[in-house]
């Protein structure tokens, strides 16, 4: 038989804290590292396997399907179509958040509807709350707000969010 | 898809245990997992000195807080000195680690197999979620600040969109599950719940409320699962795992469209063709899918190709899978209603169709005679999927 904690001890359980002191310096790869200056440019960048067609945003050195190099840069726009949308009253650590943060799935241009897989980003949306409760905003055309270029550092965050056009 | 079968030996199972699932529970993982694995030794009618192979499921190291939890468990899994191995793929874990034992037999490396999955989720603080911090890309996502609701949040509102499917109906999975949930003497969350209290409840990332998540907890569940000659000695009701299949998609999440469990449903082409099932919605009599959130459940369905797409939602409210319906789904109570325990709760799932099939499932056993029953489990960035079919 499995024991539970009593409710009692829920408040005076001894707690083993440990902090790993782990510290990591992320390779962003070829595909990333050029992406990420595009972004700086104000552009989003990439890469297309000539073989099937297919566009990878973001970028990959290898088509997946076809096991290949991927061949070309391509500029996509930064506009597109939103896939999905959420709003979180929570943070990362699960504690409450009164104002949501709004973030969803973008499918970029140029794609098809049809498409299943397409050039996509998952970013903050400058909508409201009710947008995203309602629905009201998926499907909705949207465009990138870009940082001030002099504030740009090479960073998913050189875009503040998506904005309905 | 191409998968060619050379299948050395038919497989059974012939015996399974579990613990309680519960929330912060005071025994050590390895004591869960030994809990579980004398269960599953004791209904099997074996002793662990007749067990040739070991197979452990775990879902991620950092939930119990240790490293390596493969080798950590591995004594209360009784794998000390055998050929003992961990698999995981995330939230697809506990079905993967019944796969793994199914191909150690089938293969002829082993003619028994004891296969244990256990987690623990409630020792992390201040929350288990920041635990999935560390599943996002560390340059594209994490500056975002997400936590894991996020991604599910994501698709469940994009399955709502595409196929205008209401909260309502999809709040009716948990009502089921718990309201099931409460005839499994191993529950964490079983009652009586109406879709209201799942509307009403906390919302945490919009659409997914409190009601519509399973509950953090802790748990071990083990089978016994043996070659056809061993099965025969020892059991008289051995249950035979008739189908298999397992895919990952890939982890490109925004770049693909989730309306659709399109790796789900490449695994259980696979599943079906080696058990020769060609109309799942005729030939499954009970089902266990994934249900971590209530729309997975619906979702999940519809990749089996049991309902089709974004049709799931009309079969749930004709009672199709209610515990007396066509085709009960979930009897056990699901995640949402035994509890999480990530990889405990996929082979969770197995157990439960092995013992509908058995017919020892006690109060959870469904109305209608059983035969052929489909456990299925799910994980990672909505990426792998595992399916298992089993027949009496
Ligand atoms: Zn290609």
């Amino acid at each position: 038989m499995v024991t539970s904690l009593k409710e009692e001890e829920l408040h005076k359980h001894v707690l083993i804290p440990y902090k790993p002191n782990a510290k990591y310096a992320y390779t962003a790869g070829q595909a990333q590292s050029r992406y990420l200056l595009g972004l700086k440019e104000g552009k989003i960048l990439g890469r297309k396997c000539v073989k099937c067609g297919k566009i990878y945003v973001p970028p990959k050195m290898y088509c997946d399907e076809c096991f290949r190099p991927t061949d070309i840069w391509v500029e996509v726009m930064d506009e597109g179509y939103v896939m999905t949308a959420v709003a979180s009253f929570i943070s990362w650590t699960r504690e409450k958040i009164s104002e949501p943060e709004l973030v969803g799935v973008i499918r970029l241009l140029p794609s098809n509807p049809r498409d299943f897989v397409y050039p996509g980003i998952f970013h903050r949306l400058c909508v409201s709350y009710e947008e995203v409760r309602n629905m009201s905003v998926i499907g909705k055309r949207v465009k990138a707000v870009w940082r001030p270029k002099e504030e740009r550092k090479a960073s998913i965050e050189d875009i503040q969010c998506f904005k309905v056009i | 898809m191409k998968v060619n079968i050379h299948l050395n030996k038919r497989v059974a199972v012939i015996g399974a245990g579990m613990t309680q699932f519960r929330r912060r529970i005071l025994e050590t993982p390895q004591e869960i997992a030994w809990e579980a694995s004398s269960k599953a030794l004791e209904e099997a009618g074996l002793e662990l000195k007749d067990i040739e192979c070991v197979v452990i499921g775990s879902a991620p190291d950092a939930f119990d807080g240790v490293n390596l939890k493969g080798e950590y468990l591995s004594h209360g899994s009784g794998g000390i000195r055998k050929p003992s191995s961990r698999v995981f793929v995330g939230g697809a874990t506990g079905v993967m680690a019944a796969i793994t034992g199914w191909y150690h037999v089938a293969s002829g490396m082993c003619n028994t197999v004891l296969v244990v999955a256990e987690e623990k989720m409630s020792p992390a603080r201040p929350h288990p979620q920041s635990v999935f911090r560390y599943i996002w890309d560390p340059i594209l996502e994490k500056p975002l600040n997400p936590n894991l609701i996020w991604i599910f949040a994501m698709e469940m509102h994009r399955y709502m969109a595409t196929y205008g499917i209401k909260k309502e109906e999809i709040a009716l999975v948990s009502v089921k599950n718990k309201r099931n949930a409460a005839n499994n003497p191993y529950a964490q969350l079983g009652g009586n719940i109406t879709v209201d209290d799942v509307l009403n409840s906390e919302v945490l990332v919009w659409p997914v409320q409190l009601l519509d998540i399973s509950p953090v907890s802790d748990g071990g569940a083990a089978m016994v699962m043996a070659s056809e000659d061993v099965a025969r000695r020892y059991s008289d009701t051995p249950i035979w795992v008739d189908g298999v299949g397992w895919t990952l998609d890939n982890t490109e999440w925004p770049a693909r469209d989730l309306a659709y469990p399109r790796y789900l449903e490449f695994a259980a082409r696979m599943a079906y063709k080696m058990a020769g099932i060609e109309n799942p919605y005729k030939e499954l009599d009970v089902i266990e899918p994934y249900d971590p959130f209530d729309y997975k459940e619906l979702h999940h369905i519809e990749g089996l190709r049991i309902a089709k797409r974004g049709e799931a939602p009309k079969l749930l409210k004709e009672g199709v899978f209610d515990i007396d319906g066509d085709i009960p789904s979930s009897p056990s109570g699901g995640l949402l209603g035994v509890g999480n325990p990530i990889a405990a709760a996929g082979l969770m799932k197995v157990i439960s169709i092995y013992w509908q099939l058995k017919g020892t499932a006690g109060k959870m056993q469904v109305k209608k005679p059983v035969h052929t029953g489909l456990a299925q489990a799910w994980g990672d960035l909505m990426q792998a999927s595992t399916v298992i079919i089993m027949r009496n």
